[in-house]
């Protein structure tokens, strides 16, 4: 019985069509191991190599894994969405309510976007802190700490932009509270230090910027959508390339010897 | 009781609770570790300093938490909606009105600062401040393994910022603060009728100053009150480098890292110290002028 899928494997791992995708077979065999890595685009963004400690999730934690893994989510449930919504404030909720009533699986993508959300949101907060406890930015990883908190605002401005986009009361108003702070802004914003000295109005400050207009209205709700589906993640991802370069580039996670080598 | 149960399984609620306890989880691991190495001859982690081939030692640790994170986030979407409440209505204002769980901590600071401090400065020196940390903390010990007797003075700062004054107002925020942004217990009924009256006076009224003469302008005497005690403040950085500037730690520093690290170091204490005087003396502003109030 068994044996017919043997053959068959057999045979198809010798067609030309799997020669091409697969390029070697699973041997363990310490070359193969290494062109596992290697060969695979994914993959290689990790070395062939590591020590020991760097696979210990004591270590690390896996937490930047984790959010890199949830921002992947994020992506796939999020266009998932796309395809149920339309950022018009006549639009918007019915489209949310349509979502959780009306389509297949349709309350699982939110939620799990909901959810995959706030999970990043921590997250990336634990890996800062994780990174800080081990001293991880210290020499020669400075930069790459740089661009981690450059990460985390933008996370933090996913998180709020999409906030908006149910358009309910939950959303007006906890952006409403958000960008009031806005008024604020020293010298740019009407309310702020300085700004009207500087002819800052409510309808011409870097509030009025953010929102498209006085208030949260349509325009800001489209604004958000805009930011949220395309510039952040776009800005996002490029971020988290160079973040994963950096870690490569600046010798592996961070360990006790690295120290030593260094100086 | 009722009410406690409600707010601590609402649903935006949860991830906090999460989150708590992933932090209360993680902050005792993690200084257990340190103190494990700090009482050893080098690091645990130096033990594993072998290298060991990322097919399949890596890729399956990866695997492995992927499954787990996509299990946990699979069960939780199923079993817990997202919220949608009421359609977006911008005649009615709830009460009380919460910005996104993250920015809680921000909120709170709303009580004792403007909101051009709490909602703009504080933000951007948070930013800075973090970005900066690379640069100003040049002690070279502590990278890449756990410890806290080598960097006493950076985890010790780090930790106050981040579990005293972003997470643990963050829970404030959430759990105790209810309509009118009045305190309330997590139990307690939240009454949106509750009148807090409102006796705050300003720093210089403390002493007898008032802050506005009787023309209702500004009282030059108050506004020298409050601008003599932030530079006093300001100059405790200032006292310490003179006391300190031939210990080593200063020397290596340099006065400009030094500098850099006071200021932030005092503009985050001030945080702590705002809140006490508004808690205990009701003290609304330290300095008012025409063009800001601190
Ligand atoms: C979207 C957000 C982020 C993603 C997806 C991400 C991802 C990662 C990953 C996968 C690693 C490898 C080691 C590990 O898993 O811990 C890493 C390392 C690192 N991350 Fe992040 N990160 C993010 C945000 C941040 C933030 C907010 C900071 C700090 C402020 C930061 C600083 C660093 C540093 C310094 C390293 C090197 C650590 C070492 O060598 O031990 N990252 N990041």
């Amino acid at each position: 019985m068994f044996g017919i899928f043997e053959t068959l494997r057999e045979k198809l791992r010798r067609t030309d069509v799997y020669k091409s995708i697969f390029r070697h077979a699973y041997q363990d065999t310490q070359r193969n191991r290494a062109l596992q890595i290697l060969d695979n685009v994914f993959l290689h963004l990790h070395p062939v190599r590591v020590s020991r400690h760097a696979t210990n999730v004591g270590y690390t934690w896996g937490m930047g894994g984790i959010t890199f893994l949830l921002f992947i989510v994020l992506t796939v449930t999020g266009v998932i969405l796309m395809f149920y919504y339309r950022p018009a404030a006549e639009y918007a909720y019915d489209d949310m309510k349509y979502l959780m009533n009306d389509v297949a699986f349709g309350p699982l993508m939110r939620n799990m976007h909901r959810w995959a959300a706030h999970a990043m949101v921590i997250t990336v907060m634990l890996h800062m802190f994780r990174v800080f406890l081990t001293g991880s930015y210290k020499p020669p990883r400075q930069f790459n700490w740089v661009i981690g908190v450059f990460l985390l605002t933008l996370t933090l401005f996913l998180s709020f932009t999409g906030y908006l986009l149910p358009w309910d009361q939950l959303a007006i108003w906890a952006v409403t509270v958000g960008t009031n702070m806005a008024r604020a802004t020293p010298l740019l914003g009407h309310e702020g230090p300085f700004g009207a000295e500087l002819g800052m109005k409510v309808n011409n400050d870097v509030r009025f910027v953010l929102l498209g207009g006085t208030q949260v209205g349509p325009p800001t709700l489209l604004r958000f959508y805009v930011l949220h589906c395309i510039f952040l993640p776009l800005i996002g991802s490029v971020l988290m390339i160079v973040h994963f370069w950096r870690v490569r580039k600046d010798g592996g996670i961070s360990g006790p010897e690295s120290e030593t080598k260094k100086n | 009781m009722d009410h406690l149960l409600g707010i601590l399984t609402k649903p935006d609620n949860v991830p906090i609770v999460l989150m708590l306890a992933l932090i209360i989880f993680y902050t005792t691991y993690s200084f257990r570790k340190a103190r494990r190495n700090d009482r050893r001859e080098g690091s645990e982690e130096a033990d594993l300093g072998d290298k060991v081939q990322v097919w399949p030692n890596l890729v399956k640790v990866e695997f492995l938490a992927a499954l787990v994170v996509m299990a946990i986030l699979t069960v939780w979407s199923i079993t817990l909606n997202a919220p949608l409440e009421q359609p977006a209505n911008p005649s009615l204002t709830p009460n009380p009105s919460k910005a996104p769980w993250y920015f809680l901590g921000l909120q709170e600071i709303l009580v004792y600062f403007d909101p051009w401090i709490a909602g703009v400065t504080i933000p951007t020196l948070i930013i800075l401040g973090l970005c900066a940390i690379p640069y100003i903390d040049i002690n070279p010990k502590g990278n890449g393994y756990y410890t806290f007797k080598e960097r006493r003075f950076a985890i010790l700062t780090f930790c106050f910022g981040f579990l005293v004054l972003w997470v643990s107002l963050i829970v404030l925020g959430t759990f105790f603060r209810g309509p009118g942004w009045n305190l309330f217990l997590p139990w307690q009924e939240w009454d949106t009728h509750r009148v807090v009256a409102l006796t705050n006076i300003d720093w210089s009224e403390l002493f007898g100053v008032p802050t506005h003469r009787v023309d209702d302008s500004l009282n030059p005497a108050a506004m020298a009150i409050g601008t003599i005690t932030i530079l006093a403040w300001f100059s405790l950085g200032a006292l310490y480098y003179v006391w300190k500037r031939k210990g080593d730690v200063l020397r290596r520093l340099g006065p400009v890292r030094y500098t850099i690290i006071a200021a932030l170091f005092l503009i985050m204490m001030a945080l702590p110290v705002k809140i006490i005087l508004r808690l205990v003396l009701n003290v609304k502003y330290i300095l008012v002028t025409p063009w800001f109030n601190i």
